[in-house]
């Protein structure tokens, strides 16, 4: 079995952090925002998984778990918070939440 | 002591009446300030007697120091003291007991009036600085003196500020005597810069010991002196505020622009006889000013058609004479002219304010007309207003009037051209003067209201004391032989002409006959549009109205240019550095205002942007 190069493993990452970035700036939908960000967090984990492969550590993996662990929470947050901003603006629309403006 | 406190009698009475406003009657008013100035008279007349035994003919009073100057080496101290000689004497008797007359008179003429007490309390404040003025012993409490007479000026014009005219009179007075005081400023540094003293005594003296006659500093400082003088007294070329200063209340006029603020140029230069002496040349100036003054005002009250104009061109044409009488040496003559003057003029004002307020305030002569049968005792006493005015032997005027001339032919300051030019300006005050009783006295009434006569105890008190004064004036002729001792000159014995004198007294005469067959239409029962007929007919009668074209020449000259500067200027130029700053801060804050749009992507796009040039920065 030929070891994947840690290079590909970055530039996935790399790609889908960009991918989820991206998202989370161009929608304005706060439930596909909150998915962008999922997709970050992977990307991320990705990076992790990878590089504790290469140097055969333990510590890659360890993290991937704890940002699983945190993106369940965050998801369960933000779920609620999307809940609020359907009941109060009867829309997902982020944009509506605006009233920081100076 | 007594002249120390001359000066408080009235600022006292003006602090009571400005704090007291709202509290005080009509009466308690009146009372207050009239009561104030006849303290003040009987106080000038009791200095008057005491100064006649005082072994040097001089009284001082030191109240406090007021400030001190020193110029490196050589110190003076400015002091808030009084100097009583024979000439300030004069000065304060005319100012307190004219003063008193006038402010009994207001006090009834103005009665009507809902600002009456401030109107008095200006009165008042005027007569404090003009004794200030008069009394003070060294040119800087002069100069204070001064400029409060200007204010008062200013604020007395302008008393009936609702009204555009009077305010934008007021102004023009301010700005134009302004000019002047400020060219009285600079001589005054001059002196001090070149003499090291402001005490008009010591200045006198060290002018005298320092100086040659002639010398160039002398020359300057009298010619500076002179344009501040000028300025007050309303001379040639800055004459054309005191025509249009009889916007304010008649007895304003009669005060202020007729009997003692427009004489204090005359006083100036009296005062500084010891400086003017040094300087022929500045007196000859000094002759000439009053000469064509007095002949503009004489052409320009020709044609007037409010008898208050007619009035303030013959003001100014009596300074003018006054001006001679200094720029030819006479400084005794030109004082007296001013006592008399003050006198009739008041006299003239004060009975022509009566009759204006009898015909409903109708100031136009060709509306008036056969005042003489419905008004006679205000008539009489304008009559031997005239008739001194005029100088008919026996007035006041005549007294006063024919000493100048005498000193005006042999003069070596003056001369024989001079001399013509007072025997033209006595023969066209007689003119203008019969011009104005024929078309205002006589002839058939123009107005159809009933005249509502002013009879009041006070009134009539005050016009009789100023005729009587008028007509036995010439009789108080001042002795001030001691304060110019030193500036009178020896009289050159040139040869007189014998007719000299006799064509000086026949000469109003004549001017009376002329106009007696010249204006007999004014005379005539028949009424006709007289004005019309005057205005329409002649170019030169309109030059001569609008005041020899001076404000038109004034208005093209400085200004036009001046508005002109100023609405290019609208933006201020320097301002526009100021702003820049502004500017260059509102623009940043606009920046920031805009990124804080509350817009959760936005941010996280700044974020990350500023994160990708942050770590793109450090990695290169």
């Amino acid at each position: 079995m030929t070891a994947i190069p840690l290079e590909h493993v970055l530039i996935l990452a790399c790609i889908l952090f960009t991918i989820g970035f991206f998202g989370v700036i161009v929608r304005k939908n706060t439930l596909f925002m909150l998915m962008s960000l999922e997709v970050m967090l992977n990307a991320v984990g990705v990076a992790f998984i990878g590089a504790g492969s290469v140097w055969q550590q333990a510590d890659g993996q360890v993290m991937f778990i704890l940002i699983l662990t945190l993106a369940a929470a965050e998801v369960a947050v933000g779920l609620a918070l999307l809940i609020r901003l359907q009941q109060r603006f009867k829309s997902l629309d982020i944009d509506c939440l605006s009233q920081l403006k100076g | 002591m007594l002249l120390s406190l001359l000066p408080f009698y009235p600022l006292i009475s003006f602090l009571l009446i400005v704090l007291l406003k709202k509290q005080l009657s009509w009466w308690q008013t009146s009372v207050l300030s009239v009561g104030a100035m006849l303290i003040c008279a009987i106080t000038s007349l009791v200095l008057l007697n005491t100064l006649n035994q005082a072994p040097d003919g001089v009284i001082t009073s030191h109240l406090w120091r007021w400030f001190s100057l020193s110029d490196g080496d050589s110190f003076a101290s400015v002091n808030f003291s009084f100097y009583l000689d024979a000439l300030s004497a004069v000065m304060i008797c005319v100012v307190s007991c004219v003063g008193f007359l006038i402010h009994l008179f207001a006090a009834v003429y103005m009665k009507e009036d809902e600002n009456f007490s401030r109107f008095m309390a200006y009165m008042n404040l005027f007569i404090v600085a003009m004794l200030i003025l008069v009394l003070a012993d060294n040119l800087v409490l002069l100069y204070l003196g001064w400029e409060g007479v200007g204010l008062c000026s200013f604020l007395l014009i302008g008393f009936w500020y609702q009204e555009k005219a009077n305010v934008l009179a007021a102004r023009k007075a301010f700005i134009v005597t302004r000019i002047g005081d400020t060219s009285m400023a600079i001589g005054l540094f001059m002196l001090f810069n070149s003499l090291g003293s402001v005490n008009i005594v010591e200045v006198n003296e060290l002018a005298t010991a320092q100086w040659q006659v002639g010398n160039n500093d002398a020359y300057w400082i009298c010619l500076l002196l002179l344009g501040g003088a000028v300025g007050k007294s309303a001379q040639l070329p800055l004459q054309t505020w005191l025509p249009d200063a009889m916007a304010g209340p008649t007895p304003v006029s009669a005060l202020i622009h007729a009997a003692t603020m427009v004489t204090a140029g005359v006083y100036l230069i009296a005062r500084m006889n010891g400086l003017f002496i040094l300087s022929p040349q500045v007196m000859n100036y000094v002759a000439w000013i009053g000469a064509s003054t007095l002949l503009l005002a004489g052409f320009a009250a020709l044609v007037q058609s409010d008898i208050k104009r007619v009035l303030a061109y013959s003001t100014m044409s009596q300074i003018g004479y006054m001006m001679l009488a200094l720029g030819a040496g006479a400084w005794s003559a030109g004082i007296f002219h001013l006592m008399t003057h003050a006198f009739f003029k008041a006299l003239l004002f004060l009975t022509a304010g009566a009759i204006i307020y009898a015909l409903h305030h109708q100031q136009n002569i060709f509306k008036m007309g056969g005042v003489l049968k419905r008004l006679p005792f205000e008539s009489g006493l304008f009559i031997i207003g005239l008739i001194c005015l005029m100088a008919l032997p026996g007035t006041s005027g005549f007294f006063s009037k024919e000493a100048i001339i005498a000193h005006l032919w042999s003069s070596p300051t003056a001369g024989q051209a001079l001399w013509w030019c007072a025997i033209l300006g006595a023969l066209l005050t007689s003119i203008y003067s019969c011009r104005l009783f024929f078309i205002a006295f006589l002839s058939k009434e123009r107005f159809s209201h009933q005249v509502e006569n002013l009879s009041s105890v006070g009134l009539k008190i005050s016009l009789i004391t100023l005729a009587v004064l008028s007509l036995v004036g010439g009789f108080l002729a001042p002795d001030l032989s001691t304060v110019f001792a030193k500036a009178s000159q020896e009289v050159s014995h040139m040869v007189e002409p014998q007719w000299l004198h006799a064509v000086a007294i026949a000469t109003p005469i004549i001017g009376i006959v002329f106009s007696w067959f010249y204006f007999s239409k004014y005379r005539s029962v028949e009424p006709m549009n007289y004005q019309k007929a005057e205005q329409n007919q002649n170019p030169i009668v309109r030059f001569c109205f609008s005041g020899l074209g001076f404000d038109r020449l004034y208005e093209i000259l400085l200004i036009k240019p001046f508005v002109a500067i100023a609405r290019l200027n609208k933006r201020d130029v320097v301002d526009q550095l100021v702003m820049s700053l502004t500017w260059y801060i509102g623009l940043w804050r606009d920046v920031l205002v805009y990124s804080q749009n509350g817009l959760m992507r936005w941010y996280a796009a700044a974020f990350a942007i500023g994160l990708v040039c942050f770590i793109g920065g450090w990695l290169l």
